[in-house]
């Protein structure tokens, strides 16, 4: 726990939420205080998370308890060469307003993983270099891994540009 | 507007749209013969020179995760089938092994070196299918051919387990699906004989061949900085001379116990990323070798008396109300079916019937076993993790696979998240492909084994 009780002494109330399980190590932070967490996360000697390994989103609308709460988390999966540990850090959004600051600066991988997060969720990554989607096309209606995106809807088609 | 003369053009004198040098947008794929599935890349050209580069990927895009999320935890298994196709058993293995983390469960020590052994067999399968067909492309096409005739006596080892070449299936969460048929250890010798005789050939016809190392010397090189920035692992991140692989810094299964080495080199440039997997071939059949040694091999066909009887007259009798001792009768099952016998389920599986299939006699011979059964098949049964989430990471053949499972303690998964490991090399190709010649583009993006299934889900 020594990671998550330094980040705690270090930004304090910015830690909303942390717990251990099964081996995980899993900090929830405001998303005012991200980039700070994040930037710490990476520069401090003792923490050294040199390599952002994963950034993903999950749509929380349908989970049992939660339906009320915030609708969004971004998932940041941090693993560190040096010290070979790891750190999953969370941030909560709210349906109405799913923006996060971008952590492109800190690890230029985080570029197509936001990408892929905001084609998928419409998770917008303020002060992305480039937003557009990943993997599917711009004409693309909606964004499919959001639980109210029903697996069977048809996309309108779309011709070669006019 | 006037048209452009031919003097205004080539030499960018005058007004007019040839005013100053242009460079010339080039778009290569979606279908190009090199592009191993379909990327677009398109480059901009000064001259042959590639002066900036934008990938674009998607092509091959199915909604793996959304799929995943639409079925059993069981039914997702297919699908990873389908991920990284050249070597899906480790696909298989890391999904169900993030299951079992998030179930808290611990496999049987003989499953464990099944896993390693097929991840294994595998990996050599993906590092031979990679080279070979980058050196197709710079013109070595006995290389491939060399590479894929090895190949296919490996797969004929993976059809020999699995009962598939390329849609596996194999892993289950709790285990495997069947055990090891006889005589694998002799099959697996003979197939690394031949495999280490083609590595041999391929080291004599490309390991220091001039044309080859004018292609690949000091092409596509990535500083370690920024390998490191781009969450690059695998041989790419082992190619700049960091030693990182999942099975040494964060052993799982039995890799603690294996002797091996993990391969580096300093130059992060395509030849080092070639030497590093020619050199990881020779340390995963020497895990496999050691791991065939070393398994556990479990009691066969114990305290069963009588002969084998099918499966039609085993119900009959138990519908005759004969059922002393019937549970022990051993029964012969359709070839389909072969290495799932009690016996066999039970040295390969977890025994917990909350999450492994009950062996086909127990679910064709017993009330009990087909309850089982079928608790764990009916829709709103089955599998059900605890509430929670896990991330677990295997060393796939191309780097870190890692899987970020959350349950809401339902029967089909919350939320399946797939770190494709072929996904941060494809992000920074645009930066090892900058400067570069348009034709050192084909070398570094075979280096880069680029899997459409993985990188796309």
């Amino acid at each position: 726990m020594s990671i998550l009780a330094e980040l705690q002494r270090r930004f304090g109330d910015a830690i909303v939420e942390t717990h251990e399980h099964r081996g995980d190590l899993t900090g929830v932070v405001a998303r005012d205080a991200l980039l700070a967490v994040l930037a710490h996360c990476r520069d401090d000697a003792a923490l050294a998370f040199d390599v952002l390994m994963d950034l993903t989103a999950v749509d929380y609308l349908k989970f049992p308890g939660r339906e009320d709460g915030p609708r969004f988390e971004v998932v940041y999966h941090l693993y560190s060469i040096a010290r070979n540990h790891r750190l999953r850090l969370k941030v909560r959004l709210d349906e109405d307003d799913p923006r996060v600051p971008s952590a492109v600066a800190i690890w230029p991988i985080a570029n197509w993983l936001e990408r892929e997060a905001w084609d998928m969720f419409g998770v917008r990554f303020e002060g992305h270099p480039d937003p557009r989607r990943l993997l599917l096309y711009e004409e693309f209606v909606g964004h499919p891994l959001r639980k109210d995106y029903p697996i069977n809807r048809r996309q309108p088609l779309i011709g070669p540009a006019s | 507007m006037a048209e452009t003369t031919r003097r205004e053009f080539m030499l960018g004198e005058g007004s007019g749209t040839g005013s100053g040098p242009q460079n010339v947008h080039v778009g290569i794929g979606p279908a190009h013969p090199a592009m191993h599935g379909i990327i677009r890349i398109t480059t901009e050209l000064d001259g042959e020179v590639i002066v900036g580069a934008d990938v674009e990927i998607g092509y091959l895009h199915r909604a793996f995760e959304k799929d995943c999320e639409h079925g059993g935890w069981n039914n997702a298994i297919p699908y990873t089938d389908r991920l990284n196709y050249v070597s899906p058993l480790i696909n298989n293995f890391g999904y169900a092994s993030a299951v079992e983390k998030l179930l808290g469960i611990d496999i049987t020590e003989r499953c464990k070196y099944i896993r390693v052994i097929m991840s294994e067999i595998s990996r050599v399968c993906d590092h031979l299918t990679c080279v070979g067909a980058s050196a197709m492309e710079l013109g070595a096409f006995t290389v491939f051919l060399y590479m894929i005739k090895a190949r296919e006596f490996l797969w004929e080892l993976v059809e020999d387990v699995t009962g598939a070449r390329l849609t596996i299936s194999y892993g289950r969460v709790g285990g495997v699906k069947a055990d090891l048929p006889a005589g694998f250890g002799d099959k697996v010798v003979h197939a690394f004989k031949e495999t280490r005789e083609v590595l041999d050939e391929v080291h004599r016809l490309l390991t220091g061949n001039r044309i080859f190392m004018d292609r690949m010397v000091g092409v596509g090189a990535l500083s370690r900085e920024e390998t490191i920035g781009y969450a690059i692992t695998g041989p790419l991140l082992r190619a700049v001379g960091v030693p990182y692989d999942v099975r040494r810094a964060q052993p799982y299964y039995v890799y603690e116990r294996l002797q091996f080495e993990v391969p580096t080199q300093q130059d992060g440039d395509n030849y080092s990323r070639y030497l590093v997997r020619m050199a990881e071939m020779e340390q995963s059949m020497r895990i496999v070798e050691q791991a065939l040694a070393a398994i556990p091999a479990g009691p066969v066909n114990v305290d069963f008396a009588g002969r084998p009887i099918d499966p039609a007259s085993y119900v009959d009798q138990g519908k005759q109300g004969k059922t002393e001792g019937l549970l022990l009768v051993p029964l012969t099952l359709s070839p389909n079916l072969e290495g799932q016998q009690r016996a066999a389920l039970r040295r390969v599986n977890v025994a917990d019937k909350r999450v492994v299939l009950p062996p086909k006699e127990n679910a064709y011979g017993s009330i009990e076993g087909l309850m089982n059964h079928f608790m764990l098949i009916m829709e709103g049964y089955g599998i059900q993790p605890p509430p929670g989430e896990a991330y677990f990471a295997v060393e796939g053949a191309n780097g870190e696979l890692g899987f970020y499972v959350v349950s809401d303690g339902g029967d089909r998964p919350y939320r399946v998240r797939c770190r494709p490991p072929c996904l941060p090399p494809m992000a920074a190709l645009h930066r090892m492909i900058k400067g570069e010649m348009v034709g050192d583009l084909i070398p570094t993006f075979g280096s880069v084994n680029m899997i459409g299934g993985e990188l796309d889900r």
